[in-house]
């Protein structure tokens, strides 16, 4: 940083600048990082069940916990994203289902390629994503409504229209189907050396390396950052404010699209009734990663925390062979702790700047 | 050499509302134009004009002597009119180089590795903020933490280094402290001196006096004045600017207001003695 050593101010050592940075120190800098409470949090959760649970540290229920935390993470980045951005989307959990459904029945009903299906389906997912944003930046309306609408409309159409096609809530068997096998190894799990691999596992961390970069090494990131902080502000320097809410809702869509496949693949039929109250569990990991609920702060690597968490809870109160009625009520303190924790550390990094 | 930016005889209406009025304006390389004016008395719609977000519907519009009418932000930004907002100059909780190229942000490297310049980013901001006298202490502070006069002095710089001709500058001074405020002023000069124009937006007649060449006073939508430095005083500029006659009849109407008897809270006797300065600075009390 002392590239341009200022000339001014003679009489002072030339590195003036740098001598007052050194009062930033590493800890503090640390501190600074919206992700710190959460990884805090998951070190006690992790340590406290190490601790109640004497099968939580064995590798497969470890590779149970990171499963968890996969499915619920690959939704968390983009939805995270989302909330830096300023909104949310509370159509998430229900646009999962949706994709997968459309996915499986137009392969059955038209008796193709499972790719063809997955294709359409992306497609339609990510118009779906396209509407949620088209519909918030034209009419304005808070996006808590407009998504809400979304959740509902969809929630509707995922039962009646296979009620209508099917016959039944779920979907037909495509698993001998042309193209499952691929499709299969694609979303659902592969075998590499032996060993079988969620495939949900890459998608995540592929997704957490992707908006990581997105989020702080691109144009695109920085727009993200202004649409939330200052939409005026953002507005007034030439941010493409509608253009940048649009895309970070058809991110959230192609992650619906991923985890629909996934079901879908993994399981062969649909349950079309699945998906509701995901939309706050994916909201929830990103808030215990340290988004602002306000928008403009936050990280995707915290979300993957928040997920992280999630999945150590959910899976750790089993393995402690407690009944699972408490982990609502551990995700809610978990919540709260979070959320405070994050309100105090950045409270104390910024004071001090 | 022709005016910068130059308004002749400028009207515009919202439907039935006159908002301005035959307004003439000019706005020359290297000197400050300073448009005063009460509330309401139409300098937001001026500014509209010039920055872009409203077409003008009555009288003619000239960017460097070529007549023209602005279709939007981005077009005025294009031919070198920046405006600085008073309350949407800048995003609080990102960083300072993150937002001083906010929307302008340099990429290098193709295609999927394309990616912001930070070096550059950090070191361009830290130079250009130093240039215009701001020396920060560490640019990834969010620029929140920033006094309000360093955050208007970052968007001015921001305008400056992007090639910026006419600075458009709304109340920068309003909300700021008596420091703050000779802080941004010695930075509008500092523009000024980089050979911009400025058109600086104020209802304080003593700012605009101190830094200005230019005076445009606006009452209810129409131009009550136009003056060069040499042609008016600051008494006279305050005094146009207050109202003139009126604030002679608002004299009249405070004098004959009876003198209260304390100050409110509970009179400790009969006869104290002066209490508390008063603000007006007029004859002693009479009690």
């Amino acid at each position: 940083m002392s590239t341009s050593a200022p000339p001014a101010t003679p009489g002072k050592a030339p590195d003036k600048a740098d001598e007052r940075l050194l009062r930033t120190s590493p800890l503090r800098k640390l501190m600074g990082r919206p992700e710190l409470g959460s990884v805090v949090g998951a070190v006690a959760v992790f340590v406290f069940f190490s601790v109640v649970a004497d099968a939580f540290l064995r590798t497969s229920s470890l590779a149970t916990v990171l499963y968890a935390a996969s499915t619920l993470g690959i939704m968390a980045v983009p939805v995270a994203l989302l909330m830096i951005g300023g909104e949310f989307d509370l159509s998430a959990g229900v646009m999962v289902t949706s994709s997968a459904l459309i996915s499986s029945m137009l392969s059955y009903q038209m008796t193709a390629n499972v790719w063809v299906g997955a294709l359409v389906s992306l497609l339609v997912t990510l118009g779906l994503g396209a509407f949620n944003g088209l519909m918030l930046t034209r009419t304005k309306l808070p996006s808590f409504i407009i998504t809400l609408g979304t959740f509902l409309m969809l929630t509707g159409l995922n039962l009646g229209l296979t009620k209508l096609i099917s016959g039944t809530v779920s979907t037909k068997s495509i698993g001998d189907m042309e193209g499952f096998p691929s499709a299969k190894s694609v979303f659902g799990e592969f075998t590499v050396g032996g060993t079988t691999v969620k495939a949900t596992i890459v998608w995540w961390v592929v997704l957490i390396a992707l908006a990581t970069w997105i989020l702080l090494r691109t144009r695109f990131g920085n727009w993200i950052f202004a649409v939330g902080g200052g939409a005026d502000a953002a507005r007034a320097v030439g941010v493409p404010v509608n253009r940048t809410k649009i895309l970070l809702y058809m991110g959230v869509a192609f992650a619906a699209w991923v985890s629909g496949q996934h079901l879908l693949f993994s399981f062969d039929v649909v349950q079309s009734g699945e998906g509701v109250g995901n939309e706050l569990t994916y909201i929830i990991a990103a808030v215990i990663g340290g988004c602002l609920i306000t928008g403009g702060y936050g990280s995707a690597i915290g979300s993957a925390v928040g997920a992280l968490i999630f999945g150590m809870t959910s899976k750790g109160i089993v393995y402690a062979e407690w009944n699972p009625d408490w982990f609502k009520f551990f995700l809610g303190a978990m919540l709260l702790l979070a959320t405070l924790l994050n309100a105090w550390v950045r409270k104390r990094a910024e004071a001090t700047t | 050499m022709s005016a910068l930016v130059e308004l002749d005889d400028v009207s515009k209406y919202y439907g039935n509302i006159r908002a301005l009025e035959g307004v003439s304006l000019e706005c020359h390389a290297g000197e400050i134009t300073c448009v005063l004016g009460d509330n309401g008395a139409g300098k937001s719609t001026l500014i509209k004009i010039i920055a872009g977000l409203h077409r003008h519907d009555a009288g003619t519009l000239r960017i460097e002597g070529e007549e023209t009418s602005l279709a939007g932000p981005r077009e005025a930004l294009d031919r070198g009119i920046a405006t600085v907002y008073q309350d949407l100059a800048v995003v609080p909780l990102m960083p300072v180089w993150r937002n001083f190229f906010l929307g302008s942000e340099p990429t290098r490297g193709k295609g999927p590795f394309k990616r912001l310049d930070v070096e550059t980013m950090r070191r361009t901001t830290r130079a250009e903020l130093l240039r215009m006298g701001i020396d920060l202490r560490d640019v990834d502070q969010p620029i929140g933490t920033l006094s309000g006069g360093e955050r208007q002095c970052v968007a001015i710089a921001r305008a400056v280094y992007f090639g910026a001709k006419v600075l458009v500058l709304d109340e920068p001074t309003a909300a700021l402290g008596v420091k703050q405020s000779g802080v941004v002023l010695k930075y509008v000069a500092a523009a000024r001196d980089a050979g911009l124009g400025v058109v600086l937006i104020t209802h304080n007649p003593h700012h605009a006096y101190l830094v200005g060449d230019r005076f445009v006073l606006l009452k209810r939508g129409v131009m009550s004045g136009s003056h060069t430095k040499q042609s008016v005083t600051l008494d006279e500029l305050t005094r146009q600017m207050a109202g003139g006659s009126e604030l002679e009849d608002l004299r009249h109407e405070l004098e004959r207001a009876p003198e209260p008897t304390h100050l409110g809270g509970h009179p400790s006797g009969g006869d104290r003695p002066a209490g508390r300065p008063r603000g007006s600075g007029e004859g002693p009390a009479a009690h």
